[in-house]
């Protein structure tokens, strides 16, 4: 009965993914809104991990699971990279990095 | 395994939700690197030791330290004197408890999920040879793809951080 079991895994990716979430609607830092997309990434990454070990093939995890992550990853890292210099471009511009401030699309 | 499996998400949701709560930019970030470092427990736990270490190296490393960076650049000192804006908090909050919410409803009737872990067949883990092989021989493709955006990526960053003065 203590056997931890592929939901287990499923409900702790999604209570992080609920967090990031939670994080990206309330917080009003571009940079935290960021980190919390990090997280939501990362939980649908253990998600695929936890699919890749709990589908065996022949006894072996199904690698093109940890392979999806792999690129998932490249993928993020790109995308933190571009994501953070528009923000460092933002802040140039108008000095802000609050949501809140940034209403120029505002009617 | 089971210890491994509890204490590793503790963590990774505890700091998770630091994250969020923190008012300090530079707490969240320090807050997110734990979080990630308990992933990695969780990939390791899970016979993905690469991945994990991939993990590590990459987010716990190379885009933490970014995003620490940039906190740096910016001095982000303002922050701690907004207040919150309650309909969003409301919202959010209930947003994720209803999506914790439905996903236990769906995972009680997951029959396939409820399956102890199945064995492995060799004692020992293979799978950065397995995933170095299946990078190579059945998508080379898609790694070729990957070096072409992260060029394109490093292009990208550099024509956004240029000058103004420079066009």
């Amino acid at each position: 009965m203590n056997d931890i079991t592929l939901n287990h895994y499923l409900l702790v990716s999604g209570i992080l993914f609920a967090i990031g979430l939670t994080g990206v609607i309330v917080r009003r830092n571009l940079i935290i809104i960021f980190m919390c997309l990090e997280l939501m990434l990362s939980a649908a990454n253990l998600t695929l991990v936890a699919f890749s070990r709990f589908g065996t093939v022949d006894g072996l995890p199904n690698y093109n699971g940890q392979v999806l992550v792999f690129f998932t990853i490249t993928v993020a890292a790109a995308e933190v990279a571009v994501g953070l210099a528009i923000i460092v471009a933002l802040y140039r511009a108008r000095q802000t990095v609050h949501v809140e401030d940034l209403n120029s699309l505002k009617g | 395994m089971t210890a491994a499996f509890y204490i590793a998400s503790a963590v990774m949701i505890a700091f998770g939700a630091m994250v969020v709560l923190n008012r300090n930019p530079v707490s969240s970030a320090l807050s997110l690197v734990v979080s990630f470092l308990g992933l990695a427990g969780l990939f390791m736990s899970l016979d993905a030791y690469f991945i994990g270490i991939i993990q590590i190296l990459v987010y716990a490393g190379a885009v933490m330290v970014l995003f620490l960076f940039i906190i740096m650049l910016m001095d982000l000192k303002a922050e701690v004197r907004r207040k919150l804006n309650i309909p969003a908090v409301i919202g959010g909050g209930l947003i994720a408890v209803l999506f914790v919410a439905q996903l236990v409803a769906v995972l009680a009737d997951f029959k396939p999920g409820q399956q102890p872990m199945p064995a492995l067949a060799e004692g020992r883990a293979t799978d950065v040879k397995a995933v170095g092989t299946l990078l190579f021989e059945r998508y080379p493709f898609h790694i070729q793809v990957m070096g072409v955006l992260l060029l394109s990526a490093t292009i990208g960053v550099i024509a956004l951080s240029k000058k103004e003065s420079a066009k």
